[in-house]
């Protein structure tokens, strides 16, 4: 037991993030104080968010491209909802945000579960929709600051516990979907889908629903972070989290979910967010181009995938009864 | 069994290729005990026998995918070996198998000449020169195909012509053909029959596998019996009775031993009435006791898995009525034929059995979650004593529920895979093919453990193709043919040659 812990993916992620954090502290002491290390959690609490999301999605064999557009479709409708009606209390807003968000999904989810479409091409063809629906609704006028109402602005900056709301949102998103993946039907079923489709459909799994509300909670995920993101930034046009999908995907990639599906963990996606989180906040402050910023993103997936592949390598059939449990 | 080994005086002509006295083990079985085949230029030899008696073995010897443990092959009289499938391929023999082994997205010139494509002088490959012998070698077969298309777009009839042009590219002596009318229509089987014939004409030594006695009769030259990787007997067609042959195929002994069990069914659990599908079975009808093991025996592809599919709600029947306990049971998803009682372990159980990935307790669990949950929240404490009640029960050994099932051994993961459904409390079990490919102790324990469950008042579905299986273990068969059932068979009707004539139709 516990040299399975040591050895899973989630302590060898958080042993990286160590080293990471202790490698930069050589050149940059401040980095690590808990100040600091607070404000790059808050920063990374979206990608945390739609990490999530995207996660359950991958897990039951499936990808969602849409989710950073969906983001800015979103926010752009709060931000226009809340220049239109500046009393709306700030609860409705975030009910409207993640119904929004919902519904996007769910549209996802029915072309993949009803037509059978490969969930690449739908996302990628829904991702391009909805960035051309902020344009029809925007006329491509942004949606500024003053614009915005004091209380629309002031929620994700809002602290409590030392903690702004951001984190605290994202931290909320964390514990409900561990409890949800490991403690409920829904979570087994995502689990059982994407490790063995044709085994779950004679399990009486309906492997299209579970992906429909895979797509449905990354979706309300999405929308959520929509409203926190354009208000935090206090600012919502067409481009905003242009090709975040792809810090997405990469965060859950380096946080051990398998592209095939079936094996992850919300732990896993929240690592591998952090992780990223934490490349994007140090390089700038110990003076590393943003160039090698990419670079270092990049080189932090292969190698995930690599160590990944290799844990999970098949080994085979086993045949010798002594071999069983000994691997 | 040796005073039925019949031996005939051999024609003069030297066998293209022989085998002689070849022995091939696997753990546990013994699939080819001493065989001998002899395939004659411009002849074809049926090679016939029950499944398990060693013909995809043969093949597999003679195409050079298995090397044998003892014996000789012999390439026109000269002993040879064939360390790889190249090897075999260079020696002129070739294989067409049931599922042709061809490239769907490549075009039909290319997957005649793949490896093997013609050259231009600069080593690339002559496109023109290919297109050209693929025409004339498909129109030396009668084939109307544009070697142009796609090999998607062909039908499952011109597949296997292709894969026949393939062989002649090649120049092959020695044409396998393992079942090759399995998946063709009536008109495609005679377009076939025409081709045999020409490729005899051509001095091809050809090897026809079937399990339909029409067809041996109409095509072979010569037949070779196996039965239980042993040599039976082998001549000349004319000379053997469709009888004949079947009582060299079944033998009278049957080697292996099954639990005794007193058959004596309860109230009625199942009743199917009318079931219908589109293309694939028709009007199958049956009721089924508690305590019961019903047998559905046929040829591979007379639809019997089809039709258990379509009871299970994994496909949808187009028509039919399912009664369970004397209620009408309305199945259209598996989750609705498990709330029904109704339990299917699918023969493909790697691909459609176990969850690897998943811990041993989450699959057991996964059809049960209904009870093991409460509005929509896992009770982890109750899954894992249903788990391991149900593990226990089945003799399953792991060092924690908590293990994943992909690190268990076949014969683990299998019985997590049917202790998954007995921990759904089934009224009725449908086992598809439930031995099939596990060693001959596995297969006692599996039929042990299915009268066990029968003793028990489960009803239980058996398909299986074994013949000895079905009369060990059934209370009564079905045998069905070409999606139809076409027999009910028990108690003295019930034997070897009964199941094998109403199978064939003959």
């Amino acid at each position: 037991m516990l040299q399975r812990l040591i050895t899973s993916r989630e302590a060898l992620l958080l042993g990286a993030i160590a080293v990471l954090l202790a490698l930069i502290a050589t050149r940059f002491p401040g980095f690590i104080v808990p100040s600091n290390l607070a404000d790059v959690f808050n920063d990374t609490s979206p990608l945390i968010l739609l990490a999530i999301g995207q996660m359950i999605v991958i897990l039951t064999k499936c990808i969602d491209l849409s989710v950073a557009a969906n983001l800015a479709l979103t926010g752009m409708v709060v931000a226009m909802l809340n220049l239109a009606f500046p009393g709306l209390p700030v609860a409705l807003i975030v009910v409207v945000a993640v119904t929004l968000g919902a519904v996007m999904g769910m549209f996802n989810g029915i072309l993949v579960w009803k037509l059978d479409i490969p969930p690449i091409v739908v996302t990628l063809g829904t991702m391009t929709i909805f960035r051309g629906i902020i344009f029809l609704i925007s006329d491509g006028k942004w949606v500024n600051s003053h614009e915005m109402s004091a209380a629309f602005k002031a929620f994700p900056r809002a602290e409590f516990l030392g903690l702004p709301m951001l984190s605290w949102t994202a931290i909320l998103a964390v514990i409900v979907f561990t409890v949800v993946m490991s403690r409920t039907t829904l979570g087994r079923a995502a689990y059982a889908v994407g490790g063995n489709p044709h085994a779950a459909t004679y399990t009486g799994i309906d492997v299209g629903r579970t992906q429909f509300w895979a797509f449905t909670i990354s979706g309300a995920l999405a929308g959520l972070t929509g409203y926190l993101w354009v208000s935090r930034y206090a600012v919502a046009y067409v481009d905003i989290a242009g090709g975040f999908e792809l810090d997405v995907v990469a965060a859950c990639v380096i946080g051990g979910i398998s592209i095939a599906g079936g094996i992850g963990s919300v732990g896993g996606a929240l690592l591998g967010a952090l992780f990223l989180g934490v490349i994007k906040n140090a390089l700038p402050v110990i003076n590393i181009s943003p160039f090698w910023q990419l670079a270092i993103s990049g080189a932090a997936i292969i190698i995930a995938v690599a160590v990944n592949a290799r844990a999970s390598q098949t080994k085979g059939r086993i045949i010798l009864k002594s071999a069983e449990h000994a691997t | 069994m040796l005073q039925m080994t019949q031996t005939e005086s051999r024609p003069d002509v030297t066998p293209v290729l022989a085998l002689d006295g070849i022995t091939k083990t696997f753990p546990g079985v013994k699939a080819l005990d001493g065989v001998s085949l002899r395939l004659y230029p411009g002849q074809v030899t049926a090679l016939i026998g029950e499944n398990g008696a060693g013909k995809s073995t043969v093949v597999k010897t003679l195409t050079g995918i298995y090397q044998p443990d003892g014996g000789d092959i012999l390439v026109d009289g000269k002993a040879t070996r064939f360390p790889t499938a190249q090897d075999a391929a260079v020696a002129g023999i070739t294989a067409i198998h049931q599922e042709t082994v061809l490239f769907d997205e490549l075009s039909v010139a290319e997957n005649i000449f793949l490896g093997h494509a013609p050259r231009t002088r600069f080593g690339l490959i002559d496109w023109a020169a290919m297109a050209r012998r693929s025409t004339e070698i498909l129109r030396g077969i009668g084939a109307e195909i544009d070697p142009t298309h796609k090999l998607r777009d062909l039908g499952i009839a011109n597949k296997h012509l292709v894969a026949i042009a393939r062989a002649l590219s090649i120049d092959a002596r020695v044409v396998i053909m393992d079942e090759p009318t399995a998946a063709l229509s009536h008109k495609e089987i005679q377009e076939l029959y025409e081709l045999v014939e020409k490729l005899k004409a051509q001095g091809k030594a050809i090897l026809f596998i079937s399990h339909k006695f029409d067809e041996i009769f109409r095509i072979a030259d010569r037949y070779t019996v196996f039965r239980d990787g042993q040599f039976i007997g082998d001549g000349k067609i004319a000379d053997v009775s469709e009888a004949d042959l079947v009582k060299m195929m079944v033998g009278r002994d049957v080697s292996q031993i099954f639990p005794s069990r007193s058959s004596n069914p309860g109230a009625e659990v199942l009743r199917v009435e009318g079931m219908n599908h589109p293309t694939e079975f028709a009007d199958i009808g049956f009721s089924l006791n508690r305590g019961e093991i019903l047998g559905f025996y046929g040829l591979v592809g007379a639809g019997r898995s089809e039709f258990m599919q379509a009871l299970f709600g994994i496909t949808k029947a187009s028509s039919g009525r399912v009664t369970i306990d004397g209620t009408p049971a309305e199945i259209r998803s598996p989750a609705d034929a498990v709330d029904a009682g109704i339990v299917y372990v699918p023969e493909d159980r790697g691909k459609q059995g176990a969850i690897t990935p998943l811990p041993i307790f989450q699959n057991v669990t996964l059809p049960s979650l209904g009870r093991t949950s409460h509005k929509g929240f896992l009770r982890l404490a109750e899954e894992f004593q249903l788990a391991r009640e149900y593990t226990e029960r089945l003799d399953l050994r792991a060092a924690s529920l908590d293990t994943a099932v992909g690190t268990l051994s076949g014969g683990n993961q299998q019985k997590v895979v049917i202790a998954k459904w007995l921990a759904t409390q089934p009224k009725v079990i449908i086992l598809d093919e439930p031995t099939k490919g596990i060693d001959i102790g596995s297969k006692a324990a599996v039929h042990e453990f299915m009268a066990e469950l029968a003793a028990e008042g489960l009803a239980v579905i058996m398909v299986s193709s074994e013949i000895p299986e079905v009369l060990g273990m059934s209370d009564r068969v079905i045998v069905m043919r070409e999606g139809r059932m076409v027999a009910e068979l028990a108690g003295d009707n019930l034997t070897p040659e009964t199941l094998v004539r109403h199978a064939a139709g003959i």
